[in-house]
Order: C-alpha cells, then sequence, then structure tokens
C-alpha cells in the first residue's frame, strides 16, 4: 500500500513539475505588454526595457525559471500587473475562493442527489416513459453547447423568479439559478452513468443469485449494487469536490460573481500574465490533486485493486 | 436508444409448407451466409425514424449553408445595408419581407450572417474532427498496439490529461493572436489525446485475438496488422467520436467567444453571432438576433449528436441480428 501511494504520489509530482514547467515557458511566449501595467503605450522604449528588467525578463529562460520555481517553493506566486497592481497574486485570490467553493459544493451535492435518482429512475423505467423524458434532457444538456443554454437561463429565469439578473451576495435569492446552472450539467454525468451501472449490473450474476435466494429487490440494491457504485464514485468525488475551488469560469462571468473562475476570464481580457500564470497553476494543481486522491480513495475502497505493478493501478 | 424492437411476422407463405424435394445443388450452398456488416448497419440506421428525420434536416442544412450564397436576390454577410434614401445604416431592423431575419446594431443582414456562420463552424467542427481523429488514432494505435510504447504514451497522455481542457483552450487562445487557424489548431490540442486513449482502449481489446496472434505469427509488420487488422474494426466507433466531436467543437468556438478569445468580429461564426446577440439581450425587441443564431447552433448540435449515437448503436454488431 505504502509503496503504491509514494509511487502514484512521485507520478503526480512529476506531472505537475511538467505541466507547470510547460506553462511557465508557454507563458514567455506572450506579448510583453502584460508585464507593462495600464500604461504600456505611454512608455518609451527605455523605460519599458528598464521595467522588463528590473522583473527579471530579459533573463535566459533557464535563470528566470529557476527564480520562479525558487519563490513558489517560498509560496510566492507573483504580483498583479495590471488587474490590481502590485498587489500579490494570493491577497487577490483570497477573498474569491470561499465564493467558489460555495457554489461547487452546493452544485456538486445537489448534482449528485438529482442525478443519481433520476439515474435510478431511468433504469427503472427503461424503455418507457421516463427512460425517454430524461434522455431527452441528457441529449440536450450534452448536445447544445452550454453557453447557450445558461444564457437562456439567466435570460428568462430571472425574470420568472424575479431575482436580480446578476449576483448579489447581500440577496440569498440570487444564489439560485447559479447553483442551479452548475448543477445540470453534472446531473446528466451522474443520471447517465448511474443508468448505464444499474442496467448492466442487475443482470450479472451476483444478481440473479441473490434473487434466487428470495432476497428483496430493495435489499439486492442496498446490499449489493450499491456498495458496487462506490468505487467509482470514491475516484470520481475528490475531483469534483476540490475542483470548486476553481469554480466554474463560464457562470461566474455570467452572474458576476466574485469567485476564482470569473477572475480568469478577467485576467486574460485584461492581460495580467503574472495572474493568469498563478491562476492556470492553481488550477491544475488542483486537478492534479483531485485525480491523486481520487486514485487513493478507489485504492482503499476497491479491495480487489492490486498494489504491485500491472493494469489495475491506473 | 433503440435497442428493443419487434420483429414483425411476415405473412405466412403457402410455398414454405409443400415438402421439399432433395436438391444437390442447394446442399452445396448450405455454407453461405449473406451477413454484411454494413449492409445490417445501414439497414438497422434507417429502421430508426428520428435519425433519418434529422440525417434530412442536417443534409438540407448543409446543403443549403453552401448553397445560400448562389441563390438570386443574397446580401453579403459582412455587407453593411444603407438606406437609400437617408444614407444611414439600417440599425436593428425587425424580421420582415425585405430582412428576414432582420439586421444587426450596424446593418447587416442578419439572414446572411447565421448561413455563413454556420459555414465558418462547421468548417471549424470538420476540420477539428479530422484532425484529431487522425494524431488520436495515430497515437492510440502504437500505444494500444506496440507493448513496449505503452508505459511511455501513458506517461504522455497521464500529463496531458491532468491540464484542465478549458485552461489548455484559453492558454491557447490567449498566446496566440485569434484566427481562424489558432481556433483549429487550440482545439485539436485540447482534444486529440482524448481519442487517442479511446482508440488504444479498443485496440487493447481486440489486439490478441486469434487472427491477430495468427498474423503475428506469420510475420506480418506491426504496421500492416495495425492497418489491416485493427483499424478497420474501429471505422464505426471512429465516425462516432467524429460526428459526436462537432457539437462539441461548435460548443467550445461560442466559449471561446464569449470570453473573448474567439473569431475576429470580422469573421462571422455562431460563435460570434451569439455573442452579439448576447450583448443587446436585454432589450426584449431585439432578441431576435440571439434567439435565431441559439436555434440554429441548437439544431445542428443536437442532430449530429444524436445522429452519431444512432449511428453507433446501429454499427454494434452485437444488435445485428
Amino acid at each position: 500500500m505504502i509503496r503504491y501511494v509514494l509511487k502514484r504520489l512521485a507520478q503526480s509530482v512529476v506531472t505537475l513539475f511538467i505541466v507547470v514547467t510547460t506553462v511557465f515557458l508557454l507563458m514567455r511566449l506572450l506579448p510583453v505588454e502584460g508585464y507593462l501595467g495600464e500604461r504600456y503605450d505611454k512608455l518609451t522604449m527605455e523605460e519599458r526595457e528598464a521595467i522588463l528588467r528590473k522583473m527579471g525578463l530579459l533573463d535566459p529562460w533557464y535563470v528566470q525559471i529557476g527564480g520562479f520555481y525558487l519563490k513558489l517553493v517560498q509560496g510566492d506566486l507573483g504580483v498583479s500587473t495590471i488587474y490590481r497592481k502590485d498587489i500579490p497574486v494570493l491577497e487577490v485570490i483570497a477573498p474569491r475562493v470561499p465564493y467558489s467553493v460555495r457554489f461547487g459544493l452546493v452544485a456538486t451535492a445537489f448534482s449528485l442527489v438529482a442525478g443519481l435518482a433520476m439515474g435510478v429512475q431511468m433504469a427503472k423505467h427503461k424503455g418507457r416513459f421516463w427512460d425517454r423524458s430524461w434522455t431527452v434532457y441528457v441529449v440536450l444538456v450534452n448536445a447544445v453547447p452550454s453557453a447557450v443554454y445558461l444564457l437562456f437561463i439567466q435570460l428568462y429565469g430571472t425574470g420568472f423568479l424575479h431575482v436580480p439578473i446578476l449576483f448579489d451576495k447581500y440577496k440569498a435569492a440570487s444564489w439560485f439559478l447559479p447553483a442551479l446552472s452548475m448543477s445540470l450539467g453534472g446531473i446528466a454525468g451522474y443520471a447517465m452513468w448511474m443508468r448505464r451501472f444499474m442496467v448492466d449490473e442487475l443482470n450479472r450474476d451476483y444478481v440473479k443469485l441473490a434473487r434466487a435466494k428470495g432476497m428483496t429487490n430493495s435489499a439486492i440494491m442496498v446490499k449489493h449494487v450499491m456498495r458496487n457504485a462506490y468505487v467509482p464514485m470514491a475516484q470520481y468525488l475528490p475531483s469534483a469536490i476540490l475542483a470548486t475551488v476553481s469554480g466554474s469560469i463560464y457562470i461566474e462571468y455570467l452572474y458576476s460573481i466574485p469567485g476564482m473562475g470569473g477572475l480568469l476570464v478577467d485576467v486574460i481580457q485584461r492581460q495580467d500574465n503574472p495572474m493568469v500564470q498563478a491562476l492556470v497553476l492553481i488550477f491544475s494543481s488542483v486537478g492534479i490533486l483531485g485525480l491523486f486522491l481520487g486514485d487513493l480513495l478507489m485504492a482503499v475502497f476497491d479491495p480487489r485493486i492490486q498494489f504491485v505493478k500491472g493494469e489495475g493501478a491506473r | 436508444m433503440a435497442d428493443d424492437r419487434t420483429t414483425d411476422i411476415p405473412d405466412a407463405d403457402p410455398a414454405l409448407f409443400r415438402p421439399a424435394t432433395f436438391d444437390r445443388d442447394a446442399g452445396e450452398r448450405a455454407g453461405y451466409s449473406d451477413y454484411s456488416y454494413w449492409r445490417s448497419t445501414l439497414r438497422l440506421f434507417f429502421r430508426n425514424r428520428v435519425a433519418i428525420f434529422l440525417l434530412v434536416l442536417l443534409g438540407t442544412i448543409l446543403a443549403f449553408t453552401f448553397l445560400q450564397p448562389l441563390l438570386p436576390n443574397q446580401r453579403s454577410a459582412t455587407a453593411i445595408n444603407l438606406d437609400p434614401a437617408t444614407g444611414r445604416q439600417f440599425r436593428n431592423l425587425p424580421p420582415g419581407a425585405e430582412y428576414w431575419f432582420g439586421t444587426n446594431s450596424i446593418g447587416q443582414d442578419l439572414w446572411a450572417r447565421i448561413w455563413a456562420g454556420t459555414r465558418t463552424s462547421l468548417l471549424i467542427g470538420i476540420l477539428v474532427g479530422i484532425v484529431e481523429m487522425a494524431l488520436g488514432v495515430a497515437f492510440g494505435a502504437v500505444w494500444g498496439y506496440v507493448r513496449r510504447a505503452d508505459r511511455v504514451c501513458t506517461e504522455i497522455y497521464n500529463v496531458l490529461n491532468n491540464i484542465p481542457t478549458t485552461i489548455v483552450l484559453m492558454l491557447l487562445s490567449y498566446i496566440m493572436r485569434p484566427s481562424f487557424q489558432t481556433m483549429v489548431i487550440a482545439m485539436c490540442l485540447a482534444g486529440w489525446h482524448g481519442v487517442a486513449r479511446f482508440v488504444r482502449n479498443q485496440i487493447v481489446i481486440i489486439r490478441d485475438r486469434e487472427y491477430n496472434l495468427a498474423s503475428r505469427c506469420l510475420g506480418t509488420p506491426t504496421r500492416r496488422i495495425i492497418q489491416r487488422n485493427l483499424l478497420p474494426y474501429l471505422v464505426s466507433v471512429i465516425m462516432l467520436q467524429t460526428a459526436i466531436s462537432i457539437p462539441g467543437t461548435i460548443g467550445w468556438e461560442v466559449f471561446l467567444t464569449y470570453i473573448g478569445l474567439g473569431l475576429p468580429v470580422s469573421i462571422p461564426s455562431l460563435g460570434n453571432l451569439v455573442n452579439e446577440g448576447r450583448l443587446i439581450m436585454m432589450a426584449p425587441e431585439l432578441r431576435y438576433q440571439l434567439i435565431f443564431p441559439t436555434i440554429v447552433v441548437s439544431i445542428i448540435t443536437v442532430s449530429f449528436y444524436v445522429l452519431g449515437n444512432a449511428f453507433s448503436d446501429a454499427s454494434d454488431p452485437r444488435n445485428h441480428v
């Protein structure tokens, strides 16, 4: 077990290192305006060069990346240049994380409950009315670009419910639509997964045996079938929960929620390079950490997974 | 979606109930089966009425997209229409006889813009689909079949897969200048490894079947085994993946345009049209500028998605009986 954890951890660290290095090097290809601040067009060439030199951007790339990692280890992610000039990135981010996490957790919980219930209902009525109606929902959510239907939810939903069109942290009612919008995709995903899982699983021999022994349907579901559903869940949930930190880029921007996702769009549009770099770094580390924890949890939950070399470790 | 069908019992043919006489030739014919994979696939596919309807709808839209500029009395999608009497722009004209879908805020014909936009978006979708497939199938086939490459390829995949798609797309579009090429390159780079993994898993399933083992024993080169034994088996799933990737690509295009990293506004695309409509959506009398493009986007994406799934159902040999 410990060997597996260490191996998997090493893998994550290497991945993170590659991702961070790649992002760092890619950022060197960006237009330098993003480092000069809002009034860069008023600066002379000499002033520009002085600023860039001061920030160390004219050094050879290996010196830059060395310095970057040195600062990173000390917990310094850099300083914003445009978005909020000369404020450390961490300070800009700190008040925003709670919004994203709160919205994300509500949406995750909601999509889990609604999605699984929907999936169970679909499997129960396979091929009949409920199955078909929810399939239409799943097809619409999966096929129509989210940028389109979320826009319409905002446009007509806010009028229908008489809530403000943008998020307002002092009005509880304005929490509802963004949270609902965030869970729509998740509901469809969980429902399809649950449906397929139940349909496949109910034809298995162990279910037939249990039924032959005279167990009731509900007992079979709770004691046998659902236990098998924990494993894929265990693998997926840590990612889902951790991903709440990065927020939903589109929805936060749509409703002007002061969270992390909307921030990324903002800083990209305003070309604040250090902020973009720091945010991408945070988002990717969160994703990698989520996958790592997911694999660990799955290993804990599923006794069939072996801790020796083999396909199962993936 | 449509896997539970009943087969009709044809009217009994009296000829079937006459005693047969011995026929030497008939005995020779016994070992022959007229099963054909593609014929069964197509037959199953065309039994699905929704799929036929959507296929015709999508075909009509596609054909019309390319025919529309050739029709008489069509306006250019980018020309700004001026009122001949006053010389001012026809701004925000509601849909009418002259401008079927109305005009936008600077007097461009929305009808022409929608078809031009559909052309652009479909072109992006199809290009990205093809390039993703080419890269993904090539990489996936080697990854799945060549055992020594498995480890390295898995690690490469893990790294790529760990970076969220949104981040890849946003970062690439941010670094490169907004243009048609940027869009295509960014989406290909963001999506190909998913295809590779899919192909890899399929190939791992079939690589050790007896016929492949036989080919290997006969000394067939790896390249040839992949080309002749493995890939033909995957044609249907590859087509399905391409079809399903098109609505996804159109969706990403709309998303990227929305956050300001899409195509330049001078190129009409569905993303640009939705975005233009969004900017003026607060005025109820101007909402037609948002609603028309979104209806077209939705029809196209839903059709591709449903057709892809219907085709994958039909192409699964387990459904052929």
